[in-house]
């Protein structure tokens, strides 16, 4: 497949069948690998399409600032864009984040501003927004609120996994921006009404959720929960377990918070086995293993593995 | 139905600084109402009329109770409840 340029080869990414860690030829499980955009994540569609549309929109121009808050993957995919655009790019990064994401950042020329552990990404969010008001000249792109990060989704990755699996019965991705999710479910809402969208969200230590009240609790602004048909909650130990399954039997190595989201799919693959029905099941590869090797998360006992994900932002 | 609830560090001044707490009922606006009787207050936090709080997110057995009913999502005898500040991600 030939591009003019690194930034034309978004999405497109190949769908590859799990023979062995489907439970039957009845009930199949697809992987969707977007670690093979660009710069590695399914986050290379959304800060591209949020690019192209604050261009069009007249608000981006070359030497432009821009500013966004990140737990990482958003960040690398606009650091990549802003180098070949000539953009300077400002990232505010919770500090328990994995040092890979916090170089390759660097490597790409952006510069980074560390929001405290306690909060997550909350508190990124809320010291990026803090940002932009003393900034008025820079752009907060704000993937959280961005029409173009659920378009991307609507207009590739939905379309794409139709494509290749026309007898699909549910996606299953991961919840963050919820960016992947809203577009995809409002494509298969206006296309294919009875697939069913399922979310996972990650479940992280206690640090994670260290709010001063509950009432500061964030929703991202483009979360529409009816174009999903159930949420689910999973802990850094299911996740490190299906993580690791996922390259014992079927040879993908993914990022942590794949492993989520591929233990949601086996949830609703049981579901199905159990009322003896068809399903073809698809779940969104959001990154790769790579940014998380010094997590520890790929060696050692699952036990090892998920007390030292206690405390870090892992997905 | 006999249920065990985790409770979220804010929210641990109602419980004498338990992380878990047993709850009862066949419901989950049941449980809350059992949670409130023995930890007064607990209750409100979570709750706003007849709906969850925007910012707060109930889970039992790992699923998001807003997809199963909300408060009127029915239990069984050892399920887990689970109460969560919502948190961003990307």
């Amino acid at each position: 497949m030939r591009f003019d340029s690194l930034l034309d080869s978004v999405g497109q990414t190949p769908l590859v069948g799990l023979p062995r860690l489907s439970p039957s030829p009845d009930v199949r499980l697809w992987a969707k690998l977007e670690d093979r955009n660009p710069t590695g994540s399914v986050k290379d569609r959304a800060a591209l399409a949020m690019i192209a549309q604050a261009e069009k929109d007249g608000l981006l121009r070359p030497g432009c600032t821009i500013l966004e808050p990140t737990s990482g993957n958003t960040g690398i995919s606009l650091a990549m864009a802003a180098r070949l655009k000539d953009y300077r790019l400002v990232c505010v990064l919770p500090e328990n984040t994995s040092e890979e994401r916090r170089q390759l950042l660097r490597m790409w020329g952006a510069e980074i501003v560390s929001s405290p552990a306690a909060g997550g990404s909350n508190e990124a969010v809320r010291v990026a927004k803090g940002m932009a008001k003393e900034h008025a000249d820079w752009v907060m792109l704000y993937q959280y609120g961005n029409p173009a990060n659920a378009d991307a989704h609507y207009t590739g990755t939905g379309p794409e996994i139709l494509a290749d699996l026309p007898e699909v019965t549910h996606v299953v991705a991961g919840l963050g921006t919820t960016g992947t999710l809203m577009g995809v479910g409002r494509f298969f809402r206006e296309t294919l009404p009875a697939v069913r969208i399922v979310a996972a969200e990650p479940r992280y230590g206690e640090l994670v959720y260290g709010l001063r009240n509950i009432d500061e609790g964030f929703v991202p602004e483009l979360y529409d929960p009816s174009l999903i048909d159930s949420r689910f909650s999973v802990g850094p130990r299911d996740a490190v377990r299906r993580v690791r399954e996922l390259l014992d039997l079927e040879g993908l190595f993914v990022g942590i918070s794949t492993g989520a989201i591929l233990h949601a799919a086996l949830g609703q693959a049981a579901k199905a086995v159990k009322a003896n029905q068809r399903a073809d099941i698809c779940f969104v590869v959001c990154d790769g293993g790579w940014k998380y090797l010094s997590t520890g998360a790929y060696e050692g006992t699952v036990d090892d593995a998920e007390e030292r994900l206690e405390g870090q932002v892992w997905a | 139905m006999a249920v065990e609830v985790k409770v979220p560090t804010i929210l641990r001044t109602y419980t004498s600084g338990d992380k878990a707490v047993p709850g009862s009922g066949g419901t989950l606006g049941e449980v809350f109402d059992d949670l409130d009787s023995r930890h007064p207050g607990i209750k409100e936090r979570v709750v706003d009329g007849g709906d969850l709080r925007r910012f707060v997110n109930v889970y039992v057995n790992d699923e998001d109770v807003r997809f199963t009913g909300g408060l009127d999502t029915s239990l069984s005898d050892g399920d887990t409840v689970v109460i969560l500040p919502a948190v961003a991600g990307g």
